[in-house]
C-alpha cells in the first residue's frame, strides 16, 4: 500500500525535507489556471478590453490576431454579433465561478448537515434520508434542471437552485460514509461518557474528522457543476442571453462552426482548462488529506 | 433471502413513489399550461373546455392521485397533441438505447484495456497516460467534444454523417460524444479493481505455479477484477439517458434525449414528466438487479444488519 502513496505521505527524513518534497508534489501548473481564471472573474471589468455585451455589427466575424484578416484589436476574434470573444471568456468565467461556488456552499452545505445526521442518527431517520437520497441521485440532472429552468424562468438562481439538491445528495452520501466509521471510535464513546450533548459530539467531535473528505468532494464536484452549468447554458436553458457563459458561446458559435471555428473554440478550450485544473487538484488533495480515496 | 429481497424492492419502490412526487409537483409549479397551447386571443369558454379536457381544473390532489394510479397501471398520461406519452417515448428508445449501448462499447474498448495496462504497470508511463485520460475524460464537456468531432471527422474529413440516425456509421461519433465522459469512471476502477485482485493469494499462486504472465493476467486477473466493473457499466446506462439530452440535440437524434428538450420547448408537460419517470425507473432498476445480483452470489451481503 505504501508504495504508492505520494512520496509526500512517507514518514522518514526531516520536516524540512518532508516540506519540500510536499511542495515538489504540489501540483502547480493547475494552480495557476485557476488563479489565471479566479483573477479574471474578479477583475473582469479592468481586464477586459471591451464590453462583454457591447454589439459592433461593424466588426463581426473577425478571426483571432494569429490568423489572416486578424488584429491585436480583438485577439481571440469577434462572435457574429461583433462581440469580443477575449472579453466575453473573461466575464464568462464569472458564470462558472458563481454558479460552483454557490452550488457548493448551498448543496455542500445542506449535505454535509445532513449527512451528519443520518450518521449519527438512529435507523429510522437515518432510513428516510437515505431514500430521499437515493431518489434524487437516481433523477436525470439535465432533465430535471431542464424542467424547472423553463417553470422558474431562466436566471442564475435557478440554475444554482436546480444543481443544488444534486450536490447535497451527493455529499450526504459521502459524508454519512464516513460519520458511520467515526462514530465507532472511542473519542465519541468517552465524549458521551462524558455527557456531551448530540449536537456537541456531532459538531465537535465527529465534522473535524470529515472535514478533509468535505474538502475534497468539495473540489472534484465544482468541476462537474461547472460541466452542467456549461451544458445548460449550451442548451439554451441557463443563464439567459446576452450574459456571456461559456457554453452559451459555444452554442453561439455552432453554425459557424466549420469557417468560424474560434467562437466555439476558445470558450471550450476554457471550460476544459478549468475543469481539468479542479480535478486535478482535487486528485491531488484527496491524495494528501484522504490517502484510502486516491486513485488507487 | 426472501427477506432481503423484499426489502430490497420496498425500498426501491420507495425512491419511485418520492420521484413521481417530486416530479408531479415540480412540473405543476409553473403557470397554466393551457396557456401554452392556445393563442392569447382565445375565448374563455375554450380556455376552459380545454382544461377540462385535460384534466387541469380538477384539484390538484386529484390529479396526484390520478397521476399515482396510471403510473401503477404504466399509463403516462396523453402528450398534448393527444398521442399516449408511452407510445412517445417507446417510439424514441430504441434510438437512444441503441446508442447507449454504442457508448457503453466506446468506453470499455477505450478504458478497460487502458485500467488493466495500467494497473499491471503501475507507475509506469502507461499508467501516467491512463491517469491523464482519465482526467480528460472528466474534464470534457461532451456538447463541445461533440461539435469538435462533427468538425473534425464530419465536416473537414467528411468521414461519418454528423446528424440523424441513418446507418451504423451515424452511430460513431455520437457515441464517441457520449461513452467519452464514462472513460474516466470506467479507467479508474477496472485499474483499481484489477490491482486489489493482482494483490491476492490466488494470483501469486498463478504465478508460483509458473503459468504465462498474460495467462495469469487474463484468466485469473481480469475475470475476477470484471465483476466491479460491470457493475459500474451498468450504471453508465443512467448517466447515458442524462447525456443523451445533450449529445442527441448536437447530432439531431431522434431518442428520448432529444424529445424531452423538444418537450419542454412547447411545455408539454405530460412527455418531460414521462421522461424523467422513465430514466428514473432505469436507473432504479438496474440498481435493484444488480444488489440482487450480488446477494445472490455473496451472501455475506444477504445477512448484513
Amino acid at each position: 500500500m505504501i508504495a504508492h502513496w505520494p512520496t509526500a505521505l512517507r514518514t522518514g527524513g526531516t520536516r524540512a525535507r518532508r516540506g519540500a518534497r510536499l511542495l515538489r508534489e504540489t501540483p502547480m501548473i493547475p494552480l495557476a489556471i485557476i488563479g489565471v481564471i479566479v483573477l479574471g472573474a474578479i477583475f473582469a471589468p479592468f481586464l477586459a478590453p471591451y464590453d462583454p455585451v457591447k454589439i459592433d455589427l461593424t466588426h463581426a466575424l473577425k478571426p483571432p490576431f494569429f490568423q489572416e484578416g486578424g488584429s491585436t484589436a480583438h485577439l481571440l476574434g469577434t462572435d457574429k454579433l461583433g462581440r469580443d470573444v477575449l472579453s466575453r471568456l473573461i466575464y464568462g468565467g464569472r458564470i462558472s465561478l458563481v454558479v460552483a461556488g454557490a452550488v457548493i456552499v448551498v448543496g455542500g452545505g445542506i449535505g454535509t448537515f445532513l449527512g451528519l445526521i443520518s450518521g449519527y442518527s438512529a435507523r429510522r431517520l437515518d432510513a428516510v434520508i437515505q431514500r430521499g437520497v437515493e431518489a434524487v441521485l437516481s433523477l436525470p440532472t439535465i432533465m430535471v434542471a431542464l424542467v424547472f429552468v423553463y417553470v422558474v424562468g431562466q436566471s442564475l438562481l435557478s440554475v444554482i437552485l436546480v444543481l443544488s439538491p444534486f450536490i447535497a445528495a451527493r455529499f450526504t452520501r459521502m459524508v454519512r460514509g464516513d460519520v458511520l466509521r467515526i462514530r465507532e471510535h472511542n473519542y465519541v464513546a468517552l465524549a458521551r461518557v462524558a455527557g456531551a450533548s448530540d449536537a456537541r459530539i456531532i459538531f465537535r467531535h465527529i465534522l473535524p474528522n470529515v472535514a478533509s473528505t468535505i474538502i475534497v468532494i468539495a473540489t472534484l464536484e465544482i468541476g462537474a457543476i461547472i460541466l452542467v452549468e456549461a451544458s445548460l447554458s449550451f442548451l439554451g436553458v441557463g443563464v439567459p442571453a446576452p450574459t456571456p457563459a461559456w457554453g452559451l458561446m459555444i452554442a453561439d458559435g455552432r453554425e459557424y462552426l466549420s469557417t468560424k471555428y474560434w467562437m466555439s473554440l476558445f470558450p471550450g478550450l476554457a471550460i476544459m482548462a478549468t475543469v481539468l485544473s479542479i480535478n486535478w487538484i482535487g486528485d491531488w488533495l484527496r491524495d494528501i488529506l484522504d490517502p484510502k480515496r486516491q486513485f488507487v | 433471502m426472501a427477506r432481503y429481497v423484499a426489502g430490497r424492492v420496498g425500498q426501491a419502490l420507495v425512491s419511485l413513489l418520492v420521484i413521481a412526487t417530486l416530479v408531479f409537483f415540480l412540473v405543476r409549479l409553473t403557470g397554466d399550461p393551457v396557456r401554452l397551447l392556445l393563442p392569447d386571443f382565445a375565448p374563455p369558454e375554450f380556455i376552459a373546455h380545454l382544461r377540462q379536457t385535460m384534466g387541469l381544473d380538477r384539484p390538484i390532489w386529484e390529479q396526484y392521485l390520478g397521476f399515482l394510479g396510471q403510473l401503477i397501471r404504466f399509463d403516462l398520461g396523453d402528450s398534448f397533441n393527444g398521442q399516449p406519452v408511452m407510445d412517445v417515448l417507446l417510439d424514441h428508445l430504441p434510438a437512444t438505447a441503441t446508442l447507449a449501448v454504442a457508448a457503453l462499447l466506446v468506453a470499455s474498448l477505450i478504458a478497460v484495456p487502458l485500467g488493466i495496462l495500467s494497473a499491471v504497470y503501475k507507475g509506469s508511463f502507461v499508467d501516467t497516460v491512463a491517469r491523464t485520460i482519465a482526467l480528460l475524460g472528466q474534464s470534457v464537456p461532451s456538447f463541445w467534444l461533440a461539435i469538435i468531432l462533427i468538425l473534425v471527422f464530419g465536416v473537414a474529413l467528411a468521414w461519418f454523417p454528423v446528424a440523424g440516425r441513418t446507418g451504423l456509421s451515424s452511430y460513431v461519433l455520437p457515441a464517441i460524444a457520449m461513452g467519452w465522459a464514462a472513460v474516466a469512471g470506467l479507467v479508474r476502477i477496472t485499474r483499481s479493481s484489477m490491482l486489489e485482485v493482482m494483490d491476492s493469494d490466488y494470483i501469486r499462486m498463478a504465478r508460483a505455479k509458473g503459468l504465462p504472465t498474460r495467462i495469469v493476467y487474463v484468466k485469473h486477473g481480469l475475470r475476477n477484477a470484471i465483476i466491479p466493473v460491470l457493475t459500474f457499466a451498468g450504471l453508465l446506462v443512467g448517466a447515458f439517458m442524462n447525456g443523451s439530452v445533450v449529445v442527441e440535440n448536437v447530432f439531431a437524434w431522434p431518442g428520448i434525449g432529444k424529445a424531452t428538450l423538444d418537450a419542454v420547448k412547447i411545455r408539454d408537460f405530460p412527455v418531460v414528466q414521462g421522461a424523467v419517470i422513465l430514466s428514473a425507473l432505469f436507473y432504479i432498476s438496474i440498481n435493484l438487479v444488480v444488489d440482487l445480483l450480488y446477494a445472490v452470489v455473496d451472501p455475506r451481503i444477504r445477512y448484513r444488519r
